[in-house]
């Protein structure tokens, strides 16, 4: 088992499986998206306390959980890194960074898009809006203190450990509805009884959430390999990448 | 048709939020994509002036 964690996590390996798989994540995230934006923009109702607008909802919300799934995922392959030191692990940390950024600044916005209608107001100083606001700068702190150590295998170790001192932010965020008086909705899907949802809405906002996790894969392997290569110039592999692309 | 761009007078929140997630969305695949070519052209004539020197 480990043997063969080492031989897939190995870079010149990594490289060459992560290029075969890219056209297959990129064709599914297309399709879920389209199959998506059908169900979620013309077979959808119309909801009848909040019209038209709620129609947002299908980018906010798997916007908003992925902003939560991708910190999670950075900080267990941050971890990863920290325990094993596999190179792989690291690189996904760091190369989920900017990802979990776009997702959470999306999930901002929409939020802010949907806000302004709804509650008469852009922005409120909110127990989830803060939180994920916060979010967005923990992702900035990662990114920025990766790009500020010069070596990159001492600056790995440092965004794990703020990825790692983060992770308390994370169900702050998930139960900040719950815990606080707020004026975001509490949640509609993720509770133990029934969803309060039309199925015609359900389906496609599953969808759209799916598409988003084929996404962020799609996002992560296009990073992850340029990554490899800077990390791995010198060695034996790239080289011989190099001359094979010259041809 | 009208209607349906006209989102019951929500156009401005729901377009907007649609096309702000096209264009985060699009930015993430097409910057590592762009990175990946700089990276390797840098490479290759890194590579070719070493290969000069010897």
């Amino acid at each position: 088992m480990m043997k063969f964690i080492h031989k897939t996590a190995s870079p010149p390996y990594f490289y060459q499986l992560s290029g075969r798989w890219i056209p297959w994540l990129a064709g599914i995230t297309v399709l879920l998206l389209l199959a998506g934006l059908y169900g979620g923009l013309i077979v959808a109702p119309t909801d009848y306390q909040q019209g038209e607008s709620y129609r947002i909802i299908f980018i906010h919300v798997p916007a908003a959980w992925m902003s939560l799934f991708v910190y999670i995922a950075m900080a267990v392959a941050g971890a990863i890194g920290l325990i094993w030191r596999i190179k792989l692990a690291e690189s996904v940390a760091v190369c989920s960074a900017p990802i979990g950024a776009g997702f959470t600044l999306l999930a901002l916005i929409t939020g802010s898009m949907w806000g302004k209608p709804m509650w008469g107001a852009w922005w409120v100083w909110d127990a989830r809006l803060t939180s994920e606001l916060l979010l967005l700068f923990l992702y900035f702190g990662v990114m920025s203190l990766y790009a500020a150590i010069a070596d990159k295998r001492v600056a790995s170790r440092a965004v794990a450990l703020l990825a790692l001192v983060g992770v308390v932010n994370i169900p702050v965020i998930h139960y900040s509805v719950e815990w606080w008086n707020t004026l975001h909705q509490g949640p509609t899907i993720a509770k133990f009884d029934k969803p309060s949802i039309d199925l015609r809405m359900l389906i496609p906002l599953l969808i759209m959430a799916t598409a988003f996790k084929f996404y962020y894969v799609w996002a992560l392997l296009l990073r992850v390999r340029v990554e490899l290569l800077e990390r791995e110039r010198n060695t034996q592999w790239v080289k011989l990448l190099l001359k094979q692309l010259k041809g | 048709m009208s209607e349906f761009f006209h989102m019951g007078g929500y156009a401005l929140y729901v377009w907007l939020s649609y096309a702000v997630a096209a264009v985060i969305l699009i930015a993430n695949i097409v910057i590592p994509k762009l990175q990946h070519k700089r990276m390797l052209k840098t490479l290759t004539k890194k590579m070719l002036r070493a290969e000069q020197l010897k």
